[in-house]
């Protein structure tokens, strides 16, 4: 791993009797685009928000880019941009206004030459002097996304970004993400699409009850959590133990740690006397390894 | 400095943009006053001697248009974005907790200003207005706006919900507006209301800020700059530390 973007060691946070954060310890790569999973209420958003100074720690650091958002929290935050996960917008401004206004927050006058480069990629051009309330929930969650970049952060955090979004502004969101991330940008994620995160992330952590109980890269979760799955649906069901996963509806579900046992258990359910009507072959998914995880 | 400017930029926006309803309408409500008021009492009262009744009246709605609406902008504005969500727009930044604070209390003093002018110039056909001493006037304006506005920032973070802000906007900030001598001098009241209006600060910005028109006031203006400047400190500084312990803002 090159040098750190985020660092975070020993974070907790208390709500009372509720341990938001329990001691997490975490670090992503500059240039990563690294994926934050778990099930509601396991410390996600807890944890972005102390990342960006909204939540305070009770114990531990955290630091962007090497900056303490505590003690050097102007650094921090000038190197972090947040898309928060609630769809919020200010009723008052026009899409370039609130655009204007976030830069200058930032410390920038005269941003409008990024600010119409991030408009055109976001398909927002034709959109740049409406209200903000006019816009649909797609759009207002495009103009979140461009609120976070005005100030060319190298770091990018994205709660939960495609939750009731539409698959062509999903799709059009990941590839501008994608496009930052080859530019350079460290991106952490949170979703619950799993599917995206197995696609985009090349490095995952899992929380759980404020704890993170998985940190890996992508690959190698897939390898050491998943197996493969063989489905084989038969002319007539049979008697004989082989050792399937489950049975249902005439299909029979095993699992493979390798592609080569395929072999070795189609052999076995043919001298058994079945016969192979339809085939399937499952690959790992992130899936499996988060509810592997979820529930070791 | 430039998050501070844009921050301050945005909140004179904010209340710019919807001005018929944060400058005009209290205008419109002071004049009202002014004409229903001096109408009934013209005849009947004279409190300073030759000064009359509706040329006394016009300084006190004045102020207490500028104290209302200060107080008005900070904490609308901020149980607004709250309520909405968008504060983290402003939270998310590299902006220091005294330049919020100082965007937010300038800007309900600009809202302040706008609307004693606004009220200060419909008041001239009905009475003879001439500021004897303009930086009574303007320190007396800025104070009480000041503090209106840090007191607008401290109701706008601690109420949760708008039947909350409006609570405190009735039954203080209000009653306190209302019972300062902006109708009448306190020296028509009996003994006992007397002592009571000496220990509502609103008074001594009304009465310091009166001076500035007429030379004249119920106490020495020395001594209302000297409660007003006291009480600024103490809400400024109460506001600043909820701000710095990110009180209601950042769990």
């Amino acid at each position: 791993m090159t040098e750190a973007a985020i660092e975070v060691s020993g974070a907790c946070k208390h709500y009372g009797a509720v341990r938001a954060l329990d001691g997490v310890d975490l670090a992503v790569g500059a240039g990563e685009f690294f994926g934050l999973l778990g099930p509601n209420g396991a410390g996600k958003t807890t944890l972005i928000s102390a990342l960006a100074g909204l939540v305070r720690i009770d114990s531990g650091n955290i630091r962007v880019m090497g900056h303490d958002v505590v003690a050097d929290y102007r650094d921090a935050r000038r190197q972090l941009g947040v898309v928060p996960q609630e769809l919020v917008f200010d009723p008052f401004f026009t899409v370039r206004e609130a655009l204007r206004i976030q830069s200058g927050y930032f410390g920038i006058r005269r941003n409008d030459d990024w600010i119409d480069e991030i408009l055109g990629h976001l398909d927002l051009t034709a959109k740049a002097d409406a209200n903000m309330r006019s816009l649909s929930g797609g759009m207002k969650r495009r103009v979140l996304v461009a609120q976070a970049l005005v100030h060319r952060p190298p770091v990018i955090v994205l709660d939960e970004p495609t939750a009731g979004v539409d698959v062509e502004l999903r799709q059009g969101l990941w590839q501008f993400v994608r496009r930052l991330n080859r530019d350079g940008h460290t991106i952490v994620l949170t979703t619950h699409y799993l599917e995206e995160a197995e696609t985009l992330c090349t490095r995952i952590a899992m929380l759980k009850s404020g704890r993170v109980v998985a940190l890996d890269t992508t690959e190698n979760l897939l390898a050491r959590f998943a197996t493969h799955t063989l489905r084989v649906r038969l002319a007539s069901p049979l008697d004989a133990e082989l050792g399937a996963l489950r049975q249902e509806r005439g299909w029979l579900e095993f699992a493979l740690e390798r592609y080569d046992e395929v072999e070795t258990m189609l052999r076995r359910v043919r001298e058994a006397g079945g016969e192979i009507v339809e085939m399937q072959l499952g690959e790992p998914d992130l899936e499996k390894v988060f509810v592997g995880v979820m529930h070791s | 400095m430039t998050g501070f400017s844009t921050l301050l930029y945005k909140e004179v926006l904010r209340f710019w943009k919807v001005s018929f309803q944060t400058v005009g309408a209290p205008v419109l409500t002071s004049v009202l006053y002014l004409m229903i008021f001096s109408h009934v009492l013209e005849e009947h009262v004279e409190v300073f001697a030759g000064v009359s009744y509706t040329s006394f009246l016009v300084p006190g709605l004045i102020m207490m248009s500028v104290l209302q609406n200060a107080f008005a902008n900070s904490s609308s504005s901020l149980i607004q974005s709250k309520i909405t969500g968008n504060l983290v727009f402003v939270l998310l930044p590299p902006i220091s907790y005294r330049e919020f604070y100082a965007a937010y209390v300038l800007a309900s003093v600009m809202r302040g200003a706008f609307v004693g002018l606004g009220v200060g110039v419909a008041a001239l056909p009905f009475a003879d207005l001439v500021p004897r001493s303009p930086l009574w006037i303007a320190a007396f304006a800025l104070m009480g706006g000041a503090m209106l506005g840090s007191l607008g920032v401290v109701a706008g973070i601690w109420a949760e919900k708008f039947d909350q802000l409006a609570g405190f906007q009735n039954f203080l900030i209000m009653p306190l507006t209302m019972l300062s001598g902006v109708f009448y001098s306190i020296h028509s009241l009996p003994a006992f209301w007397q002592a009571v209006s000496h220990v509502n600060p609103f008074f001594y910005m009304i009465d310091g800020f009166r001076y500035g028109f007429f030379g004249q006031s119920d106490v020495s203006p020395w001594a209302s700059l000297g409660v007003v400047v006291v009480c600024l400190v103490l809400v400024a500084g109460l506001t600043l530390n909820m701000l710095s312990r990110g009180y209601k803002l950042r769990s």
